[in-house]
């Protein structure tokens, strides 16, 4: 018969709690605005107390829960798996559901909308364009005989197939690289790297033969061309989909350095 | 909704090379060194261009590059030739999918594979290149 | 014509200068700097064929290169149909005139009318 022991709690795991249960107040400021009613940014004030695992969001959800319901904020699963969330944390975009408040080693957090998108109203922005640019760049598996019939039989890939498209399709359409790109900060009409990473991501799917079709959509004067490869989109980039190198190894299609 | 509405950094944010890491540095010199050799071209063609009216428009024209300004401005010109030149080998090969990385699992923390050390350390080579260069031009230029 | 003949002719046009730049600077670096730019020297240089060639090689070349290079800044800063038309045209005729004012410099110096 086995022997069960209960464990006793040792004085390393309660020292280890005392710090984890440490309660530090920091100052939370949330842009508001409303530009469809003419209403110029302002910033309101909060003082909210956060512990070592208080994530951004949840500091802003204290705001709404107990001092200012009236905040707008967009979010929806709470674990970087949505990409409702993204917005400008002390000046730079990130998921606020990934960013701990305690990683930004600051007691003072400044949260606004997310840079090149419209606003909505205060944090929430307007992701219409990006929707439409990715749904331009045929998000889908293209090929003939892809009805399933009786005589249908399954595709098979290899997990070196698959190694070559997987990082790409876990793109969240959280829209951070959007914001950080410094081709997007002033060109209206540029794909942007969150698209052009998904056309090679099916590009780059051995069952999909779209490839000349998304080739001829991104080569335009607002298209792939307009990338400089500076890289930022993959520095914001909360899902390791380093749209960066996506976007090169396409263009290495268009230079003749991929087949 | 209207672009006026837009939110977009605008060039302050292009131009802004301090958040994103040493490669928007790199896109960020990249632009000033190319509108930079871009008016020195113009303004070098304008100059080489007095040589038809004969020696004394020439060497009136010269007296620029002899004073110590010219040298200072000549020394530029020849980093942000040097720097253009070596970071724009870089780039291109980058634009053709070469030393980007390979794609696969993305491991947490999500280092991203295309921002990797052989492209920083290409660019430091090309900040020193340049710099080797102007020191070059300038003890030529000054004539020590 | 298409954004990706353009940009193959920019990173074209960029690989062929970096040799010839290079001839440019280092032929003055290595003789003594201050007799190289000196009004017979630079005489002598024009009216040496292959380098006069290669002088205009660089002209054009970086013209195409430097006028598109800031083509593309100029299409990202603004867009609507009417000022990308006029931005595209422009550089055209931006490389045009300079190609063509380098080359009488050259031409003129080459064939000693100056
Ligand atoms: C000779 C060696 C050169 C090489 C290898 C080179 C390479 C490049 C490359 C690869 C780009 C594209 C950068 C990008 O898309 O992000 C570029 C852009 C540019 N280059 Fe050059 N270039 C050279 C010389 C010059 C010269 C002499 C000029 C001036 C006349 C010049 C002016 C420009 C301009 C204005 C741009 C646009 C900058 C931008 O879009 O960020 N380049 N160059
Ligand atoms: C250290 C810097 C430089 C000096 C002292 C210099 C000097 C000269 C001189 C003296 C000439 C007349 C022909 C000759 O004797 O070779 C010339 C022509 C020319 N240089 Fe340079 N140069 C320099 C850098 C550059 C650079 C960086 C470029 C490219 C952006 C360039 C492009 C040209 C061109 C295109 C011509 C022919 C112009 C014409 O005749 O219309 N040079 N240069
Ligand atoms: S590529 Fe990354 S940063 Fe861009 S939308 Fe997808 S998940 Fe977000
Ligand atoms: S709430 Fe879903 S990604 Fe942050």
């Amino acid at each position: 018969m086995a022997v069960v022991t209960t464990p006793k709690p040792s004085e390393e795991l309660i020292s280890i709690n005392k710090t984890l249960d440490q309660t530090n107040t920091i100052t939370l400021r949330i842009a508001r605005s409303n530009p469809a009613e003419g209403q110029e940014t302002s910033y309101s004030e909060f003082k909210v107390p956060v512990k070592k695992w208080t994530t951004v969001l949840e500091a802003i959800l204290y705001v709404k829960q107990n001092l200012d319901h009236a905040v707008a904020v967009r979010y929806s699963c709470r674990q970087a798996s949505c990409g409702s969330c993204g917005m400008k944390i002390n000046g730079k975009p990130g998921l606020a559901c990934y960013t701990k408040v305690s990683e930004l080693k600051s007691n003072v957090i400044t949260v606004e909308p997310m840079n090149n998108f419209p606003i909505i109203r205060d944090l929430a922005v307007d992701f219409k364009q990006l929707i439409s640019n990715h749904k331009k760049m045929k998000p889908f598996i293209i090929r003939e005989d892809s009805e399933v019939t009786p005589e249908s039989k399954e595709f098979i890939q290899t997990p070196k197939d698959l190694e070559n498209f997987l990082q790409f399709s876990y793109c969240i359409k959280c829209g951070l690289c959007n914001s950080a790109c410094p081709t997007m900060a002033t060109d209206t009409s540029f794909i942007g790297p969150q698209g052009l990473a998904q056309a090679y991501r099916y590009v780059a799917d051995n069952r999909d033969k779209g490839k000349e079709d998304r080739l001829k959509i991104v080569d335009d004067s607002h298209g792939i061309w307009r990338c400089h490869f500076a890289g930022s989109c993959s520095h914001v980039c909360p899902k390791g989909v380093d749209p960066a190198m996506a976007i090169q190894l396409l263009r290495g299609y268009m230079l003749g350095f991929q087949k | 909704m209207a672009e006026r509405l837009s939110n977009r950094e605008g060039i302050k944010g292009m131009a802004n090379p301090t958040r994103y890491g040493i490669e928007r540095v790199a896109y960020w010199l990249q632009r000033l060194t190319g509108l930079g050799l871009l008016a020195y071209l113009i303004g070098h063609i304008y100059e080489t261009s007095t040589i038809v009216h004969g020696k004394i428009a020439w060497d009136k024209m010269l007296e620029f590059t002899q004073t110590t300004q010219g040298h200072l401005f000549l020394t530029l010109v020849i980093g942000m030739c040097v720097f253009h030149t070596a970071n724009g080998i870089r780039v291109m090969l980058g634009h053709g999918g070469i030393g980007v990385g390979k794609p696969g699992q993305p491991e947490y923390p999500y280092k991203a594979a295309s921002l990797n050390y052989k492209q920083r350390l290409c660019i430091w080579v090309s900040i020193g290149l340049a710099a080797l260069a102007m020191m070059y031009g300038a003890s030529v230029l000054f004539g020590v | 014509m298409r954004e990706s003949i353009i940009m193959k002719i920019h990173y074209g046009t960029a690989l062929g200068a970096v040799a010839l730049v290079a001839v440019h600077i280092l032929m003055r670096m290595t003789q003594n700097f201050d007799q190289s730019l000196q009004y017979q020297n630079v005489i002598a240089n024009y009216h040496f064929l292959p380098y006069a060639l290669m002088l205009e090689a660089v002209l054009i070349l970086l013209s195409v290169h430097g006028f598109n290079g800031l083509r593309v800044i100029l299409l990202e800063l603004k867009q609507g149909s009417t000022y990308e038309r006029m931005v595209n045209y422009g550089s055209i005729a931006a490389m045009a005139v300079l190609i063509a004012y380098g080359s009488r410099t050259i031409l003129m110096a080459g064939m000693g009318i100056s």
